[in-house]
């Protein structure tokens, strides 16, 4: 135990492995926090939401730092609603009112807004609101937008109204509408002003609407096909992965640690059977089984850990380790222990196993991220878990939306990277305790 | 006591033989490790075993001690034979080994170590009273302040203190018998006294019967009443120390005791005579006397033939070779 602590002190010297340890904090804290700020069921409906959570963020927008990148000007979302302007309410009589209401926005970006959208919202009994839209570029031109009648919930979607597309000169109508007359090519900046005329037709009737001018960046992480911010599978992603891969590796590693010393101290046919369940094992490939696990009974991911687990406790770990504890066993203290009288059972646990646990943890450290890797390999080809959003699941995602084909890089880019520093981090770590703790255990 | 004849410790035509297989399973033969090795050892007796490496002194020890089954034979203890005492006879037993360094698990404190037995064999059962026996031990073999040494690690104490350590734990349980095999013969010469000194008065304090195993004969005057050679598997002779070391009468022997080296500067320019040849192989042992091939005194047709058996030339020194045959010393050529 002591010579376990010091090792772990002794990393203090190795700039890699400090590097790595900065890393896995890192991987760490980003955990605690997502458990906290993002409750489990909170992400589980945020990620399996879909359109009633995920309608007003832009599709496929890059995450936002992009525009420190000088020359990069890409717009934000901008949401106006009529909730927070003041209505003009002017009765017409016979029942019929008239709301009126401006939104008025600066646009200043050098890029076209992604979509343009509106979402009306109407209180009414029986007859149905109807509603004006002008819309007001900065230099005067006016757009009249569509006239129609509101229900109780009714999205106008401004970007695929073929009419206006028509009008604007067979342009999208998120470009024709903020384009330079002078410059097509760039929308023009300043005030656009929106003006909503509506008219109700009952008493305590009310009409709101919102507008939407989806953008080209969101957030941290930008958003992918499906509108949902990659945020929350990013962060999600984290304590996954490092709880698949610290418990995968724990268990994969304690428990060949225990096959192993128990095979080597009772010899004969328990060793023997050991050793060709292992090489039986050694020959299946694992990938085919755990697909087959996975299309003919369950892809829950922790069903699918118990599969991994399973399959590599009799792995190649079992013959180091039995290659190992062979060499112990000649020890003279184990014989000094038997001839005092200690049981079989203790010479495993106390004798042998204390011996190999510091050759353990390099092994145990670098598994990790192999572990990760793995369920992000196993989500890729479709084999994630149906509910949990994890790294894996974002790239595959990002596979079959085609994100490489359309130039969506950052969709495929963050996954990657947050694989990559997990792989990194535990790796510099472990290469660390490998020069810290084999040297030592070289003279058994 | 039991029907203890007085012996603490009776050894009947012992054998251990290891099998030699083939593939796993087809058996080829057998390595006579021990074959046919009959002794006593009265309490406080201490007994010596010498002979060459690979003569079978160690096996010797270890199917003593009851980590080896013997083939053939019996080990009695205090009149009871070994395979009906079970664990108890682990408690009557120290071992203490050649190597201190290996014979001490480097993960565990000096506390821990002699702790072990004490657990193990559920002599002290509270913490204090493990404690205590702890110091008391550790008190004995000198590695005071006790203090200082229980939270030691192996690798922290010299050769000297860890084979001392050893002897502790060797001798924790307060055994009747302990089996040392060759304890000081990976120490520097400086401790080696020391070690003996420290155990031949555990033994006189304890009242211990104490078998010792060595290769090296200069080591054995400071202990041991009597000294049983060892050869191929085989006792050769057997004799109190003073009469094997001023009248050898095995060939073997003789040529042992020739071999000591001694720091006498005359020494510098003679030969001595060692014989020739190898020891044999313990798989396929020469037949009659294992010795013959390389001793110089052969009878033709007789110790090719025939196995010698154990003759009484002179009372209480046992030689198993020909040439004493008549029951006496024969004068001739010596």
């Amino acid at each position: 135990m002591r010579a376990i602590i010091a090792g772990f002190k002794e990393l203090t010297r190795y700039k890699s492995a400090m590097f790595g340890l900065f890393i896995i904090g890192l991987l760490v804290a980003i955990s605690i926090y997502t458990v906290i700020a993002i409750p489990y069921s909170e992400a589980i409906r945020l990620w399996r939401g879909g359109e009633e959570i995920w309608r007003e963020y832009p599709r496929n927008a890059l995450p936002s730092w992009v525009n420190i990148f000088p020359g990069v000007n890409l717009p934000k979302t901008m949401i106006l609603s009529t909730t927070e302007v003041e209505k003009q309410v002017q009765p017409l009589g016979g029942g019929t009112t008239n709301i009126r209401a401006v939104l008025t926005f600066d646009y200043s970006s050098n890029t076209f807004p992604k979509e343009l959208a509106l979402r009306f919202t109407a209180t009414y009994q029986a007859k149905e609101p109807f509603v004006d839209v002008l819309w007001i570029t900065p230099d005067g031109r006016e757009f009249r937008l569509d006239t129609e009648s509101i229900s109780h919930e009714e999205w106008v979607l401004i970007s695929q109204d073929t009419t206006l597309r028509r009008r604007l000169g067979n342009q999208p109508p998120e470009v024709g509408l903020f384009a330079d007359p002078e410059n097509p090519d760039r929308p023009l900046q300043g005030t656009y002003q929106l003006v909503l005329d509506g008219y109700v037709f009952e008493e305590g009737s009310d009409l709101d609407a919102r507008l939407i001018i989806y953008g080209r960046v969101h957030g941290w992480a930008g958003t992918d096909d499906q509108r949902r911010d990659l945020m929350v599978a990013l962060l999600w992603g984290t304590p996954i992965a490092l709880a698949f891969g610290l418990f995968g590796a724990l268990v994969t590693s304690v428990t060949s640690l225990i096959i192993a010393a128990v095979g080597v101290w009772y010899a004969r046919w328990v060793d023997a059977a050991i050793q060709r369940i292992t090489e039986v094992r050694m020959i299946l490939p694992t990938l085919p089984i755990l697909i087959m696990i996975g299309t003919f009974y369950s892809r829950s991911i922790w069903l699918m850990l118990g599969a991994i687990i399973v399959l590599s406790i009799f792995g190649s770990a079992i013959k180091t380790n039995r290659a190992m504890f062979l060499q112990m066993r000649e020890a003279p203290y184990i014989e000094a222990a038997r001839s005092y009288g200690a049981s079989n059972l203790r010479i495993v646990f106390r004798y042998l196993i204390p011996k190999a646990i510091p050759l353990l943890i390099p092994s145990f450290v670098i598994m990790i991220p192999s572990l990760v890797f793995l369920e992000a390999s196993l989500a890729f080809i479709g084999l994630g878990d149906p509910v949990l959003p994890t790294w894996g699941k974002v790239l595959q995602n990002a596979s079959s939306g085609g994100a490489l084909y359309k130039g969506y890089y950052y969709w495929v880019l963050e996954p990657a990277f947050l694989l990559m520093l997990t792989g990194v981090g535990f790796t510099a770590v472990g290469f660390a305790l490998d020069r810290i703790f084999n040297p030592r255990l070289r003279e058994i | 006591m039991q029907r203890t004849n007085g012996k603490l410790l009776e050894i009947k035509d012992l054998h251990k033989w290891f099998e030699l297989r083939k593939f796993g399973f087809i058996r080829i033969g057998f390595v006579r490790a021990v074959d046919g090795v009959t002794f006593d050892l009265g309490p406080k007796e201490a007994l010596a075993f010498v002979g060459e490496s690979g003569c079978g002194k160690s096996t010797l020890a270890r199917t003593v001690l009851g980590l080896h089954q013997p083939t053939k034979g019996e080990v009695i203890f205090q009149g009871r034979a070994l395979h009906k005492l079970g664990r108890w006879y682990r408690s009557q037993v120290g071992y203490v080994q050649q190597d201190p360094y290996g014979a001490l698990p480097p993960f565990m404190t000096v506390q821990r170590i002699l702790e072990e037995p004490l657990i193990i064999n559920r002599v002290a059962r509270t913490r204090a009273e493990r404690l205590a026996r702890v110091t008391e031990v550790l008190e004995e073999v000198r590695l005071t302040p006790v203090r200082d040494f229980l939270g030691k690690f192996p690798h922290m104490l010299s050769g000297g203190q860890q084979q001392r350590v050893v002897i502790a734990r060797a001798t924790v349980l307060r055994p009747k018998l302990i089996v040392a095999d060759e304890p000081v013969s990976m120490l520097d010469a400086s401790v080696r006294v020391e070690i003996l000194k420290l155990l031949r008065e555990l033994q006189e304090a304890h009242e211990l019967g104490v078998i010792y195993i060595t290769h090296d004969l200069s080591t054995i005057r400071y202990f041991s009443e009597r000294i049983f050679v060892m050869y191929a598997a085989k006792f050769v002779e057997k004799a109190g120390v003073r009469e094997l070391i001023h009248n050898p009468l095995h060939p073997y022997t003789q040529a042992l005791l020739e071999a000591i080296p001694d720091p006498d500067p005359k020494n510098a320019e003679t030969y001595k005579d060692v014989p020739p040849g190898e020891p044999p192989s313990l798989i396929n042992p020469p037949e009659g006397c294992r010795f013959h091939p390389r001793c110089s005194r052969m009878i033709e047709g007789l110790c090719d033939v025939q196995v010698p058996p154990e003759f009484e030339p002179q009372p209480g020194h046992y030689v198993a070779c020909w040439l004493y045959r008549d029951g006496e010393v024969p004068a001739a050529d010596n």
